[in-house]
């Protein structure tokens, strides 16, 4: 399969058919607080997937070079403290905090670079940026990212290069603010329906995103029959695979 | 400082149900929805939450005069994080199964809302004893919920209870579709928010039916 439908595929399976609200429940807390507005839920969204990309680009350099068993840097450094050990060091344990504190870090960042550059656009996101530090997506794109790289050296066979885990991280970061606005835009809607008052609130938010998931479960399996009609229709080689190094789909 | 507020024992009991996390204060929704779709994951998860929850109150407590306004939150989450890796590392040694079923949302206990929260609202100003029983209190309550969530998802979806550990059957194995077919979509991720928001209303209802009785 060429270059081209193989990031096709990850950017649809992260944005729509593995959508993070509706497939792994991440995100979960900004998804029913800040979904009353469709202006503020996509200040929302913007705001995550802005932050994912910066975050997924640090973890996925600091998993490549420091954090994985037997990578580079951590492996030069081990061989200069103790020259005749043939081990391989693995710091694969300290990924979590590392990711938290990137995280964290990015999230600083971030903040600072907009205040300065974009004060308008800090005053609309307010509130939401410090926030994004506790969102779930962003440690859960991190935590992704590690899997295919791999925790266990060979475990997987075909570890994400740079490039796939930003496609990875835009797309599940679009695929939220996909979520969150069409959430808030029912939610505007549903101020003058006359909702039972037990379920005023969060209840009706979550009912409507139960019929939202089942709406998204459409998707399952879109992956699978897009990979064979690729397959089949032998798109033109060499379109993108020219520049950038064939990738095999497993 | 120590003095003011509810009791250590009423702190707990107010953990599990007047101020429960998850059915009265909707936090922690993720974990909830994602690992409630069998009755193990729900209780591997409270005891996970429950370790990393009584670990970071006391520890938050016992350095709360050193705690720098600014600098809060990030102590907090490391020290979340820290023990999140000592209860992931343990799973994977000693509930293998679990914790490949969980995946990644052992991790995502270091961004679950609950554990900030209480660590902000109550260990940072309080001494040991209270925040442990406040601990204990708020993840008991967090069980329950989970607990509750994951009976009614796994007996409609499996027609199990505790079905991979005990083997216990709520409805018989032969029984006819005609009279009962499971309920598969109570096992995806739709059964999960429309049980989730079924059960917040029926919590909400008998709430404020308590509540307009004692008034009258």
């Amino acid at each position: 399969m060429s270059y081209l439908s193989t990031v096709l595929l990850l950017a649809i399976s992260s944005a729509l058919i593995n959508n993070m609200v509706f497939h792994f429940f991440v995100g979960c807390c900004p998804f029913i607080g800040v979904s009353r507005r469709v202006d503020m839920a996509f200040g929302m969204g913007a705001a995550v997937t802005f932050v994912v990309t910066v975050a997924a680009f640090l973890s996925w350099t600091i998993t490549w070079f420091v954090l994985a068993p037997g990578a580079p840097l951590t492996t030069a450094v081990w061989r200069w403290l103790r020259p005749p050990s043939s081990a391989t060091p693995d710091l694969s344990i300290l990924c979590y905090l590392v990711y938290i504190f990137v995280i964290a870090w990015a999230v600083q960042l971030v903040e600072m670079y907009i205040r300065k550059f974009f004060p308008s656009l800090y005053k609309a996101f307010g509130v939401f940026l410090p926030l994004i530090t506790t969102n779930c997506v962003i440690l859960f794109v991190c935590l992704e990212i590690m899997k295919h790289v791999g925790p266990i050296p060979g475990s997987v066979p075909d570890p994400w290069r740079l490039d796939k885990a930003l496609i990875y991280a835009v797309c599940a970061g679009l695929g939220f603010m996909l979520a969150i606005v069409v959430m808030a835009g029912l939610r505007e809607e549903l101020e003058l329906c006359d909702v039972p008052a037990p379920l005023k609130g969060p209840g009706i938010t979550l009912a409507i995103a139960g019929i939202l998931a089942l709406a998204f479960l459409g998707f399952t399996g879109m992956d699978a029959n897009l990979a064979k009609r690729f397959q089949s229709s032998a798109l033109p080689e060499g379109v993108a695979a020219s520049t950038n190094p064939p990738t095999h789909a497993p | 400082m120590s003095s003011d507020g509810p009791t250590p024992a009423e702190r707990f009991l107010r953990g599990i149900l007047p101020e429960n996390p998850v059915l009265r204060q909707v936090l922690g929704i993720c974990p909830t929805l994602a690992v409630t779709n069998t009755m193990e994951g729900a209780v591997t998860m409270t005891g996970a939450v429950l370790f990393v929850l009584t670990c970071a109150n006391v520890l938050v407590s016992l350095i709360r005069p050193l705690l720098k306004p600014h600098l809060r939150i990030l102590v907090f989450t490391l020290t979340i994080a820290t023990f999140v890796t000592i209860a992931d590392r343990l799973l994977a040694a000693f509930l293998y199964d679990m914790s490949r079923q969980l995946g990644p949302y052992i991790p995502l206990i270091i961004v679950n809302c609950i554990i900030i929260a209480r660590c902000e609202i109550c260990a940072s100003k309080q001494p040991v004893r209270t925040a442990l029983m406040d601990a204990l209190g708020q993840s008991l309550g967090f069980g329950l919920a989970l607990c509750a969530l994951a009976s009614v998802r796994e007996i409609l979806g499996f027609g199990t209870w505790f079905g991979k550990w005990l083997g216990w059957r709520v409805l018989p194995v032969g029984l006819s579709e005609r009279v009962w077919a499971p309920w598969t979509v109570m096992i995806l991720p739709p059964g999960a928010f429309i049980a989730l928001a079924l059960l917040l209303g029926a919590v909400n209802w008998a709430t404020a039916r308590a509540r307009a009785r004692k008034e009258a």
